[in-house]
């Protein structure tokens, strides 16, 4: 069977999968459609909770990411792990105690307040969308280069499963499809992670091949990279280039963020208890690990390899470099894709692969005959070249593209279905048409989600220009207006409206700002970004991409202050909050 | 339950919780952040050693953490008899 015809059968049996799935667990109540009925275990949870979490860049992009900033890299791998403590700390057991269905609605009776419900959908809204553009981008990339077909057709194919599921299914069809997806994505993410360890190292494990010595030389894998790649003027891979106080709060954002996306934090209302909740955000971030203590392991051997097989012999020795027409494989391939690309700027018919923005290098580079970088790597290339890289056979790659959809796909219906509940449940339900049945609300929650899928498609298909830059908007958004309130909300009873609106209000305008003013989000036309986005001229050397933490930090101090200044909230909110710090139903 | 003991189940909660949270801070921010410079002195295999905390450690210690937490508070709802039947 060739590589095509078996990519389409694996992704094929992969959709028959999740539409099967969908159809058996399909939702009959809002309660169904929102939070699965509340029946979730919590293995299962965890495990949805992960495909959930674990988006196409997480797949895709991230060990890319960090093959090429080496120990900078590190702010993902804490950031997006370090947050499920805190969710599990402060904030899933107390809303699963709530046992409601959606955030918005938590921070509408804890503040007793529908102005805060609409700025809490507000920002649900925006932290979605941007999320999910990105998702059903990733769809159509998998599908454009592993089955040959145009992106709008990958895109298309994609809109149609996930409606499928996430309109037919609601919560529930969502939570059983995403542990199917689970399974697929950590099986294609390790096997070929596993088969480059063995051949690299010869030990299977690739978080400890991480750390062992490379085959028939008695040096380790990250010394021998170290030592290689600086000779080539790069960064030492075990250190980094970001200053300290920037890796601080880039992981603290993101820890935060995470927390307070959602998506996530809806996952933990689906589960029967609040002891439920407590261990699924173990088992969450247990399956999360499997895949984020790999992803370093990928990402190094994979810069190895690259970097090996340019530069095969000595640096600047004549015959040190690749002859491009001795070239892999797979860079061939890769080539056709554009991921890859090759310029001979010194004319001497071999690949030269160093850092040329490198200005103490620059000397030793022209000494060697070099003038100028030659190859250009596109990130993702060091997840989705694996199998062919470690020469596995088809079956392998065709599970890959499989898993790629999988975990786009995931990601994209948990977003989606958090958008339709905040519409027909809060907006809808909540503020406009308090009146209507459940009957109603369910097919209003339908429409929502697919209405939420067409214009995520159209996000997807025509990815406005700042899509790139809203992973960064996306998290500090939910680290300085989400999180904040909500954690007040269940810790300091005192919080209240006055309080909790200014909050959000102050951390979601001050993060906003901040990235407009150095990145240019929407006001492009008006002449954004105002700011050269360089160190010197950020907040305490804070880039774009932390300052959400200063925006939490407002957040929490504007939210306390108010709070003190005006009336404390009232008596039966002061016993809501007393309500959900414990377990049991309390008396009285 | 009286207003006392719940009190002081919250106040056992708080302790727990601050306790999980420094744990959490040291293994990632101390050790993979700020000090990591002065761990890399010291190797672990092929590893260095604030390097092995920033990129696989300190995800090990958030999943533990989470475990412990949860036995924990198990344990506590137990204790103070507020755990669900």
């Amino acid at each position: 069977m060739s590589l095509q015809t078996l990519t389409y059968f694996v992704v094929g049996a992969s959709f028959v999968l999740y539409i099967a799935i969908a159809i058996w667990s399909r939702a009959h109540t809002t309660g169904d459609f929102y939070i699965a009925g509340k029946t979730v275990s919590p293995v299962a949870n965890g495990m949805a909770t992960a495909a959930d979490w674990m988006s196409a860049a997480s797949f895709i992009s991230m060990a890319g990411l960090i093959a090429f900033l080496g120990y900078d890299g590190s702010v993902y791998l804490m950031g997006w792990t370090g947050g499920y403590v805190l969710l599990a700390l402060f904030l899933a057991p107390y809303l699963r105690k709530f046992g409601k269905f959606t955030v918005p609605e938590f921070i509408a009776e804890r503040y007793y307040s529908r102005t805060a419900r609409i700025v809490a959908v507000i920002c649900l809204i925006f932290i979605s969308f941007t999320y999910v553009a990105g998702q059903m981008r990733g769809v159509g990339i998998v599908f454009s280069r592993f089955l040959e077909v145009d992106v709008t057709v990958g895109l298309l194919v994609g809109m149609g499963v996930v409606f499928v599921y996430a309109v037919l299914g609601g919560m529930k069809g969502i939570t059983y499809t995403q542990v199917a997806q689970y399974c697929v994505l950590i099986f294609a993410y390790t096997v070929p992670a596993v088969f480059i360890a063995i051949q690299l190292t010869g030990n299977p494990i690739p978080q400890l091949a991480f750390g062992s010595e490379i085959s028939g030389t008695g040096d380790s894998l990250l010394d021998k990279l170290d030592d290689i790649v600086t000779s080539l003027g790069f960064t030492q891979y075990t250190g980094g280039t970001k200053s300290t106080i920037d890796i601080f709060c880039i992981t603290l954002a993101l820890m935060v963020g995470t927390a307070g996306l959602p998506h996530v934090i809806v996952r933990f209302f689906t589960v029967p208890k609040v002891r439920d909740a407590r261990v699924s955000a173990g088992y969450a971030l247990l399956f999360i690990a499997i895949l984020y203590t790999t992803a370093p392991a990928v990402g190094a051997m994979a810069r190895y390899n690259l970097v090996t097989t340019i530069q095969p012999g000595e640096v600047g020795a004549a015959d040190g470099n690749l002859v491009y027409e001795e070239r892999p494989d797979w860079m061939r391939t890769w080539q056709q894709t554009g991921l890859l690309r090759f310029d001979d700027r010194n004319g001497d018919g071999r690949i030269q692969f160093y850092n040329d923005a490198n200005a103490e290098f620059a000397q030793t580079a022209a000494s060697y005959g070099w003038q100028g970088n030659e190859l250009s790597v596109d990130n993702d290339i060091m997840v989705l070249a694996n199998p062919e890289i470690a020469a596995l056979p088809n079956w392998v790659i065709a599970l890959v593209a499989a898993g790629g959809i999988a975990a786009a796909l995931s990601t994209a219906a948990g977003l989606l279905l958090v958008i339709s509940a905040a519409v027909s449940h809060d907006l809808v339900k909540g503020i406009f048409l308090p009146a209507i049945s459940e009957k109603q609300e369910l097919l209003a929650g339908r429409i929502a989600a697919a209405f939420a899928i067409m214009i995520a498609g159209y996000l997807g298909f025509d990815p406005p220009g700042w899509v790139a830059q809203v992973v960064a908007f996306a998290f500090g958004l939910a680290a300085a207006s989400l999180f904040p309130v909500i954690l007040l909300g269940i810790f300091v009873k005192r919080t209240n409206k006055q309080g909790a609106i200014a909050g959000m209000l102050t951390g979601l305008f001050f993060t906003y700002g901040y990235i407009e003013y150095f990145k240019g989000l929407f006001l492009k036309w008006a002449g954004a970004p105002w700011g050269e986005n360089v160190a010197e001229h950020w907040i305490l050397g804070i880039s774009p991409e932390g300052i959400g933490v200063i925006g939490m930090l407002l957040n929490f101090a504007v939210a306390i202050i108010v709070s003190r200044m005006t009336a404390p909230p009232p008596e039966r909110v002061q016993h809501m909050v007393e309500h959900i710090r414990v377990p049991r139903a309390i008396e009285g | 339950m009286t207003p006392d003991n719940r009190a002081a189940y919250w106040r056992a909660n708080l302790r727990l919780v601050v306790g999980c949270l420094i744990v959490w801070f040291i293994c990632s921010y101390i050790f993979g952040v700020l000090l990591v410079d002065a761990l890399n002195i010291v190797r672990l295999g092929g590893f260095r050693l604030g390097f092995w905390f920033a990129q696989q450690g300190s995800i090990y210690i958030f999943v533990a953490l989470i475990f412990f937490y949860a036995w924990r508070m198990n344990k506590l709802d137990q204790k103070f008899d507020v755990h669900e039947d």
